[in-house]
């Protein structure tokens, strides 16, 4: 028997394609979800000290204990309270969620950089609260961070499979069920690696690439 | 009428303004001189409510800044009261601080639409209107990085009259432009002191600007005003020997 048997790899691609689809859709929607809700504890984190605190304390928590737990955590504990959800949304979720608190790091780091010359040029105009964030900070801060949320999809992208701990079958997950049912591995991880390459290896170069146009710029 | 009435602020255990109480009457030219650090651009900070005063209280056209007047006492306002204030108070700076991430039209009519509540037609009539009267007419589609620095203080002067505020604050507004272009906005600046009835506050260095610009000339020194005369009477014949070595220290250098 061959270490690599090409017939076997090409039977399961279209079981690996499945799974890449899954795991492309969790980035996305977690993306999404990491991206508005990062953005809003960002905002929130200026705020008044005690919401300053709370949000502090949240973000800490959550980047100090392991996506896997929580993955678990909500899959198993949100039942609890009623709340039934299919494994694949507890995983955006969850995902979503988790790189939130890094994203908020990325956007403050972006506001902060934004003179404060801006904010005393938009309250000499009596601008509302509202405006000075959405017309005059957050387009200033957003595209300066651009690349460093670039980079969090693409951890976000490789961190996915840890979604088959709630049996979300992902590019990982088709993969070990593929060779469990035909006790070959080779093709099925190699395959899974690959397609991972595929997909990060461009993204980052891309991401590169934004950030030296933002250098130049 | 602006009154400052018994005005102190620090900062942390530094007191840059103490019991500092003055007015400014309706369409005076004011120019505050000192050595740095003396509280001159303090005072036009806490006139924009970008400070906040530490005791005493401020009034523009017989409003409180950060007061309101309850059961006849004082009590801080909230920011809701200060915006209302702020409205007819300008402000221009020492950098400018346009907004890069829209273009000159895009900076003069953002206060206007949102703030005022003019229609976009109108605020573009009057963005135009300011930018041929600073000489800017042809820019009005330009980025604010694409303009000079000359350019980019005409266009922030020109924002900070799209409000038609009462009241004009320079901060230095001069004093981050190559030399070559400080003539230009100083005589802008002469024009629209001419041309409007808008009462002016202004920081700056350059002496004599001071002179031919203002009705009154303060001169701070520690957080206080230790002399506040005409500018003939404050340039030539000051009273305090501190005013004379100040002058002298700025118009030999």
């Amino acid at each position: 028997m061959n270490v690599w048997d090409w017939n076997f790899a090409a039977e399961i691609l279209p079981a690996l394609l499945n799974g890449l689809r899954v795991t492309v859709i969790a980035t996305v929607l977690g993306s999404v979800i990491a991206f508005a809700l990062g953005l809003v504890l960002a905002v929130l984190g200026r705020g008044p000290r005690p919401v300053r605190i709370v949000v502090r304390g949240l973000v800490e928590f959550i980047r100090s204990t392991p996506l896997l737990v929580q993955i678990y955590f909500l899959y198993f504990v949100l039942p609890g309270f009623g709340i039934v959800l299919g494994a694949l949304t507890i995983g955006v979720l969850a995902l979503g969620v988790h790189y939130a608190t890094y994203t908020s790091e990325v956007y403050r780091a972006g506001i902060e950089a934004v003179p404060r010359g801006q904010w005393e040029a938009a309250t000499a105009l009596s601008l509302p609260r509202g405006r000075v964030w959405t017309g005059v900070v957050l387009p200033q801060a957003i595209p300066r961070v651009l690349p460093a949320l670039g980079n969090y999809v693409i951890s976000m992208f490789k961190e996915t499979p840890l979604l088959i701990g709630i049996g979300v079958l992902d590019i990982v997950g088709q993969a070990r069920q593929v060779g469990g049912e035909n006790f070959r591995y080779v093709e099925a991880y190699t395959l899974a690696g690959l397609l991972f390459l595929l997909l990060s290896y461009p993204a980052a170069l891309a991401v590169r690439r934004l950030e030296r146009r933002r250098a130049v710029r | 009428m602006i009154v400052f009435d018994g005005v102190e602020k620090r900062f942390g255990d530094h007191v840059v303004l103490k019991e500092l109480s003055f007015s400014v009457a309706p369409g005076e030219h004011v120019t505050l001189i000192g050595p740095s650090g003396s509280g001159k651009t303090t005072i036009l900070r806490l006139l924009m409510t970008l400070e906040k005063v530490d005791a005493g209280t401020i009034s523009v056209g017989g409003r409180y800044l950060s007061h309101i007047e309850r059961g006849g006492t004082l009590v801080p306002a909230d920011e809701k009261h200060s915006r209302e204030v702020r409205k007819k108070i300008g402000m221009v700076f020492q950098q400018f601080n346009l907004f890069p991430n829209m273009t000159v039209r895009g900076n003069l009519i953002e206060a206007p639409t949102r703030v005022l509540g003019l229609s976009k037609d109108e605020a573009n009539v009057r963005a135009q209107d300011l930018l041929d009267l600073v000489g800017l007419g042809e820019k009005i589609d330009a980025h604010p990085t694409q303009l000079s620095g000359g350019q980019q203080q005409r266009v922030a002067i020109a924002r900070a009259l799209a409000m038609r505020p009462d009241v004009l604050l320079l901060d230095e507004v001069t004093s981050a432009l190559d030399p070559e272009l400080v003539a230009g906005v100083l005589k802008l600046l002469r024009d629209i002191g001419e041309s409007t009835d808008i009462t002016i506050l202004c920081v700056t260095h350059e002496m004599g600007f001071a002179r031919d610009f203002s009705d009154r000339v303060m001169m701070f020194d520690g957080g206080r005003v230790i002399e506040d005369a005409p500018p003939g009477k404050l340039f030539t014949d000051p009273d305090h020997q501190r005013t004379r070595d100040f002058l002298q220290a700025v118009l030999n250098h």
